[in-house]
């Protein structure tokens, strides 16, 4: 014992059986065990029975080993893995309504969207929704850019993500 | 493929798992089940409480071995289940429960006795499954019963929608299961079993702890082989008491808050601890920063999320405690010469010697320890004693000596009071030829005591030995020690009078004064054919002793 506590984000990539009631055992055995969860992202995996989860949770080695091992413990989780960051491409997408009330602002914030190579995806009158992409600092960074002007709603996917190359976290 | 209904399908299935006997209590949303149960050949017992057929369901398992089923209609039915999964899935006890639910077009629509039982149950279940369509019927039942008696064991239920029950289709008794998710590992790693055996050829001072583990996968022969090839001497959890013969030299008895002297004293000396089917549990480990402070522990469990999650060990092994041992063993006599640790074991001797002291009657009245040790003298060896939680439960662990595994059955995980007796009825039913004896309080059997009722009309006859302290008395043993006496909500008023109570339900009722009453009370009961209550009035103001105050290293031991 006395081991180093050196608290880290991990991400984790699950497959899962794409079936009712598997978020809800998975999410309930997160809270139940006390795991505080970052960001967790669902969807769709190579075959349609499957789903991929990438979850990510800040602690320390040992906080992370008892996550993946809960997780296989569940009988709808088929594989687990732990995501090393140096090797993996991990992305969220941000949807940021944004108050435009004149031409000015509306100039600003589409100029900022182009260096962050987001995208405008609704106009309004006062009011636009840019989509960004990219990991979790630049969507962070951005946000921080448009809070002056006013953000009226914000919407986050959580991060997907995926071993760079060759490797892989999927069915045998 | 056959063509038959839901609840003709769930009956076959249930049958082709070789199931023998149901507990439960019907009800409008299992009726068409009950309806081909009436003429079926499973043994229904008809309990008078959800949870004594989910306990009773739990008992059989664990005196059998087998996969032990309970039934219970939905909503109010179902939600009386709940402790008794609980408490399965806390000691990795293979039940499967199967709850009749509201039918499918009216889920989720707060409908009469709706309850989502399998949103309730999800974290205290292995696995739960809600029935679809009928056709799925044998293979959910085939997966629930792989599920529950595979890898580590544990509770499975089965929600099965009253129109599924009644909706016919082909059935299929043969189609393959496939889990992706579930693929239990019994094999140990060599490389981890080599580690191990190199640190147990160094060890000095060994010492095994055995847990629950070491029964369910039916390891104790190899667990005491590979001790008395050590000559290491074996303490158990509350959960693993039966694994070694509590009368074999090298047995220490229960470790932890209410462990034998010998026990904490020789786990927390040990230079080297194999823990076997246990998960370092508080009540086992007490502080668990000085847990073992100098040893190196190699921990082998079947479930790979109880290694690491409460103490590091320096060698894990995912495996069954069963292959695990053998390969040890294997590996072991190939290269070990036997070591001579004469002082080591004298020290074991000489604590447990300490702990023989303790038992001896002394005082007016019956003191519990003796009457542990009373109760021993008379019961043959194979006899199944259940426990009730509490003073009763920790004085039966302390003191009553087991001397075969699965005659051991108590509430290990869930500390779950009201457990010994219905517990009790399902291991009569499992062994009907062995006497079953449940050691309860009296605060505990009042939580299940209306199942005298089911014991006395199945003519399941087991033995109630109350010991009747008039208070909730592990509450007050706290209030006593670490509340200044202040004894909040524990006086039982000496109600009721459990003579008249067992009458009332026709069966026996005896009250022992003196060891020697009880001594005759208890032969009675054997020899009679009828469930049989001893009230056993004892002081209000004992303590189970030793105890390890919450928290405090195992030494900490109060002895008086
Ligand atoms: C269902 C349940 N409720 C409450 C408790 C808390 N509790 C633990 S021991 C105990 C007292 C048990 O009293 P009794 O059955 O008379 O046994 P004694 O300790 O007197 O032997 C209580 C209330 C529990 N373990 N289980």
């Amino acid at each position: 014992m006395g081991m180093e506590r050196e608290e880290n984000i991990y991400m984790i990539s699950a497959i899962v059986e794409h079936k009712p009631g598997v978020l809800y055992s998975i999410s309930n055995m997160f809270r139940r065990r006390g795991f505080n969860i970052e960001s967790i992202s669902v969807g769709e995996a190579e075959q349609p029975d499957l789903a991929r989860m990438t979850i990510t949770i800040k602690g320390d080695e040992m906080l992370v080993e008892q996550v993946v091992k809960q997780l296989k413990k569940l009988i709808s989780v088929i594989k687990v893995s732990i995501l090393d960051p140096k090797n993996t491409v991990a992305r969220e997408l941000a949807l940021i309504k944004v108050s435009t009330p004149d031409a000015r602002v509306r100039s600003d914030v589409i100029n900022y969207t182009e260096i962050f190579k987001g995208h405008v995806v609704d106009v309004a009158h006062e009011s636009l929704i840019i989509e960004i992409t990219g990991d979790t600092d630049k969507i962070n960074a951005f946000i921080e850019l448009m809070k002056p002007f006013g953000i009226r709603e914000i919407a986050r996917t959580g991060i997907a993500a995926l071993p760079r190359g060759m490797r892989s976290v999927k069915m045998e | 493929m056959v063509r038959m209904s839901g609840a003709k399908a769930l009956v076959e299935a249930l049958k082709r798992e070789n199931v023998k006997v149901i507990f439960g209590i019907p009800g409008g949303a299992i009726l068409p089940v009950y309806d081909v149960l009436y003429d079926a050949d499973i043994w229904h017992i008809l309990m008078r409480h959800e949870q004594c057929a989910a306990h009773a369901a739990d008992g059989y398992a664990r005196a059998s071995g087998q996969v032990g089923v309970c039934m219970s209609t939905s909503g109010p039915g179902a939600t009386n289940l709940v402790t008794g999964i609980a408490n399965a899935y806390m000691d990795s006890s293979p039940v499967v429960a199967i709850t009749g639910q509201v039918p499918r077009p009216f889920i989720g629509k707060d409908a009469f006795q709706e309850t989502d039982i399998v949103g309730i149950t999800t974290p205290i279940t292995k696995c739960n499954f809600q029935v679809r369509s009928a056709a799925e019927i044998p293979k959910i039942v085939r997966t629930a019963f792989y599920i529950a008696s595979t890898g580590r064991h544990g509770p499975v239920l089965i929600d099965l929608p009253r129109d599924t029950q009644i909706e016919e289709a082909e059935m299929n008794f043969d189609e393959k299961i496939e889990l992706r998710g579930y693929k239990p590992v019994y094999e140990p790693h060599p490389l981890q079993i080599e580690k191990a055996v190199q640190l147990l050829i160094q060890a000095e001072r060994p010492v095994i702890v055995a847990g629950g583990g070491v029964i369910a996968s039916n390891a104790c022969s190899e667990l005491v082989t590979l001790a008395e090839t050590l000559l290491a001497p074996v303490a158990t959890t509350l959960m693993g008491k039966g694994a070694i013969p509590e009368d074999h030299p090298l047995s220490l008895g229960m470790l932890g808050m209410h462990g034998t002297v010998a026990a904490n004293y020789m786990v927390q000396d040990a230079d080297v601890l194999l823990a076997v089917g246990m998960r370092f549990s508080d009540r086992s480990t007490g502080n668990i920063k000085t847990f073992c402070p100098n040893g190196k522990i190699i921990h082998i469990d079947i479930d790979s999320s109880e290694i690491g999650k409460n103490v590091r060990p320096h060698i894990p092994i995912v495996a069954d405690a069963k292959k695990a041992l053998q390969a040890i063993y294997n590996r072991l006599i190939e290269k070990f010469n036997r070591k001579e640790r004469s002082v080591w074991l004298n020290r074991v001797q000489e604590l447990k010697r300490m702990h023989e002291e303790m038992v001896k009657n002394s005082g007016d009245g019956i003191k519990p320890p003796a009457l542990m040790a009373e109760i021993r003298r008379i019961l043959p060896n194979n006899a199944i004693i259940t426990t009730e939680v509490g003073q009763n439960q920790m004085w039966a662990a302390l003191y009553l000596k087991v001397y075969k595994p699965r005659t051991f059955i108590s509430s290990g995980g869930l500390g779950t009071m009201g457990f010994g007796f219905p517990a009790a009825i399902g291991a009569k039913v499992a062994c009907p030829n062995v006497p079953v004896v449940d050691i309860a309080g009296d605060g505990s059997f009042i939580m299940t005591e209306q199942d005298l009722a089911s014991s006395v009309a199945w003519k399941l006859p087991v033995i109630v030995i109350v010991l009747n302290n008039s208070v909730l008395g592990m509450v007050a043993q706290w209030q006593r020690l670490f509340y200044n006496r202040r004894y909040s909500a524990v006086d039982l008023k000496r109600i009721p009078d459990f003579v008249k109570l067992a009458e009332a339900y026709g069966a026996q009722g005896l009250r022992a004064q003196s060891i020697e009453e009880f001594r005759w009370a208890l032969k009675t009961a054997l020899n009679s054919d009828v469930t049989t209550v001893i009230d056993v009035p004892i002081s209000s103001e004992e303590n189970v002793l030793p105890m390890v105050p919450p928290g405090q290293d195992l030494r900490n031991l109060m002895l008086s």
